[in-house]
């Protein structure tokens, strides 16, 4: 409900309950609202866009991060990507999986078959991204209302294609202290951050922080047989949709789910609203 | 059986009569369910169906959550993960479950100030209040155990934070902190424990749940009038109330297919809006998240624990008068108890002899300016603490304890009430005319 990663001690605070800690509330992130087609109680998937953001994932991501709560068979899933089928098992052969059951128990690799799920990261610091678009769906703001999720429908795929984007030119305060590691970007609150950038009161003066994974998109990075635009904007939000869909696979079956249950328990409660009135009228005869 | 006047069950056929010498469950069941109640209780009066419809909600998710669930720290995110994906159905009735619980607290905090309101809480219901406040602390255990079995981040640091109060506790806060988490930290022992007492609480939750219809069903309903039904004659209580069978359990079933409408349509087209995104990242020791935020429902109670620093010259009093043993660490434990414990003293507190607020002119004031105080509390709750959150916060938790300790004491005696109607059925009928004498239509539903 909070602005997620303030650089702040707050929760040290509220667990040792002192006074006086030096507040270092952080600067704003630069999150843009970006229009999703999947946005909304009607929103959905556009499956292109899933295939899309598959194929980034798949040439650029995959590099690093892992998606350890994804099978390969959900990629033919409806509602998901929806691959044929041999699609999905080709795609999933691309992958050498670790099978503990081979080699009488000594384990050895083997290509991946779609039973099987994404290999999760080997890198520590490459976190992996099947939930994401969930787990960084904080900024609720404005002043932690969640107002910019409830109207804007503000969440983690914004937060992804704008951490995509948001990588900008150092601002002049980073200059004039030690160089940073890593690289600035508008729209990441978890890392490194400049005395030279920090006001009087330890405030942030500029957006986000240094982030320690280097640009993985710049635009015309992949080839999109669609034909679709491969500028930095719409690649990342492609990427980003993909994986919203990686968290949360089954929302286009729940919303749907949402909308029968609501027509349904609409159409019951005017039913029962006409048997109420009829139960109650003769104890009711309004005044006149 | 004491209570409200009315017809009792006959067993008729040789069949009834045979059971009813055994076991009178039917009589039990037909005078539960044709209770006499107010005829003029309004739409407030829906929330403990509410309340009832939700735990058997949570009852039923959960037993069917637990057949797919590992409890170990190893696989708990996991097997949610798997709940989620894999499972037919389901991230329904995982979100169900989930979503399943704000419900239940929405619910709870407007019976409750339906309760505080209409004096509810006043003699001759105070039994009916302390069970309520019974079951609303196992309530919030309840909660607060099931959001750390997905084991995510905030389930792991909330952990740490919640048992932590306990270790604020002089001199035994340590131990009783271990013997809590069955560990020196949170870990697997705290995980078992934590499910097993998450699967217990719920029944007991529905133990309570018949002490607390049993107690207001031996009084009586309440009502907005605050005037007691009439108990002179069976033809007085008539005059006052309408069985609770079909009059009451068809109003309220249509207000409770209103609030689930809303209720699936947050469940489906918006079901991580009131949880925390952290929780989707798995537990991690060595990362502490930013900010350590409790689900909204409790935001109230940690904006009051949180509300009472160093700084603060009641603390710093206390501190010197205990000779250092209640810290202001300790002073925020007691504070988020004691803000229960002064709302269960309620009964006792308030001096007025009029019980509904209806008709106390200046108690409507101070009361709404309470539920003002409340979601004051529940926004600063998740603010960081520091300015000018600080300050709004150590004010609005001192109302709250004002309004307990100071307000409600002082006003019955200060404040000239209005008079309450004699009786419901004057209440009653200066909204609706009259009836004539004629008896009421045998079967209106017909």
């Amino acid at each position: 409900m909070n602005m997620l990663r303030n650089a702040t001690l707050a929760a040290v605070a509220a667990l040792a309950l002192t006074s006086g800690q030096a507040s270092a509330a952080g600067a704003e992130i630069k999150v843009t609202d970006y229009a999703f087609p999947f946005e909304g109680p009607f929103g959905q998937f556009d499956q292109m866009q899933l295939q899309r953001g598959l194929q980034v994932y798949t040439e650029i991501c995959a590099a690093c991060h892992g998606l350890q709560y994804l099978s390969f068979r959900n990629l033919g899933d409806e509602g998901g990507p929806h691959l044929p089928e041999d699609q999905v098992f080709a795609y999933a052969e691309f992958y050498e999986i670790f099978d503990q059951a081979l080699f009488d128990g000594e384990g050895d690799f083997r290509p991946a078959t779609p039973a099987d799920k994404f290999p999760m990261s080997n890198l520590s610091n490459a976190p992996d991204l099947t939930l994401m678009a969930k787990a960084r769906a904080g900024f609720s703001g404005p002043y932690g209302t969640g107002m910019a999720q409830l109207f804007q429908g503000m969440g983690g795929a914004e937060y992804i294609a704008s951490l995509m984007t948001g990588y900008v030119e150092e601002p002049e305060c980073a200059l004039e202290g030690e160089p940073m590691d890593g690289y600035y970007n508008i729209a990441f609150a978890a890392g490194g951050f400049p005395d030279s950038c920090k006001g009087d009161h330890g405030e942030h003066l500029v957006p986000g922080s240094w982030i320690a994974m280097s640009p993985p998109l710049y635009g015309d990075d992949v080839t999109f047989e669609d034909g679709s635009s491969t500028e930095l904007e719409a690649v990342a939000m492609d990427v980003a949709a993909f994986l919203m869909w990686t968290a949360e696979p089954k929302m286009m079956a729940r919303k749907q789910a949402g909308l029968t249950g609501v027509i349904f328990l609409t159409l019951l409660s005017v039913l029962l609203y006409l048997t109420n009135k009829r139960l109650w009228a003769p104890y009711k005869n309004k005044k006149a | 059986m004491a209570g409200i006047p009315h017809d009792h069950y006959e067993p008729k056929s040789n069949g009834e009569k045979w059971l009813y010498s055994r076991l009178p469950i039917v009589g039990l069941l037909y005078d539960t369910l044709m209770l006499p109640t107010p005829r003029n209780l309004n739409w407030m009066w829906i929330w403990g169906i509410v309340l009832v419809f939700t735990l058997v909600l949570q009852i039923i998710t959960g037993i069917v959550l637990v057949m797919h669930y590992v409890p170990h720290v190893d696989m708990a995110f996991a097997s949610v993960e798997y709940i989620m994906r894999d499972v037919n159905g389901g991230h329904m009735i995982r979100y169900f479950h989930q979503n399943g619980a704000s419900l239940f607290f929405v619910a709870v905090y407007a019976h409750i100030f339906r309760s505080l309101y209409y004096g509810s809480y006043k003699a001759p219901r105070e039994v009916t209040w302390i069970i309520g406040m019974l079951m609303y602390l196992l309530m919030m255990g309840t909660a607060f155990m099931g959001y750390v079995l997905p084991w995510g981040q905030m389930s792991f640091h909330g952990t740490a934070v919640i048992t932590g109060l306990f270790g604020a506790i002089p001199f035994i806060g340590e131990g009783v902190q271990t013997w809590l988490l069955g560990a020196s930290a949170v870990g697997q022992p705290a995980l078992n424990r934590f499910f097993s007492l998450h699967y217990l609480m719920p029944f007991i939750l529905l133990g309570l749940t018949i002490v607390h219809i049993w107690a207001f069903h031996t009084t009586g309903n309440n009502n907005p009038t605050g005037v007691e039904v009439r108990r002179t004659s069976k033809e007085d209580a008539a005059k006052d109330t309408l069985p609770f069978w079909p009059y009451f359990v068809i109003k309220d079933l249509f207000a409770l297919a209103i609030i689930l409408a809303v209720f699936v349509a947050i469940v489906g087209f918006m079901p991580n809006y009131l949880g925390h995104p952290d929780n989707y990242i798995p537990a991690n020791a060595l990362a502490t998240p930013a900010h350590i935020v409790p689900e909204w429902y409790f935001l109230p109670f940690y904006a009051i624990l949180r509300a009472f620093t160093a700084d603060v010259w009641v603390v710093q009093i206390v501190q010197f008068l205990s000779f250092g043993i209640i810290d202001a660490k300790f002073f925020g434990v007691l504070a988020m108890f004691g803000a229960i414990a002064v709302m269960a003293l309620a009964p006792w507190l308030d001096t007025s002899s009029v019980r509904s607020g209806k008709y106390r002119p200046m108690f409507k004031w101070w009361f709404w300016l309470l539920v003002v105080d409340f979601f004051v509390l529940m926004w600063v709750g998740a603010r960081p603490a520091e300015s000018p959150y600080d300050m709004i916060s150590l004010v609005a938790s001192t109302y709250w304890f004002a309004y307990f300790l100071v307000i409600l004491p002082v006003l019955g005696v200060i404040e000239k009430p209005l008079t309450p109607p004699a009786t419901i059925e004057e209440d009653y009928n200066a909204h609706y005319a009259p009836q004539s004498d004629s008896a009421p239509v045998v079967n209106p539903a017909e």
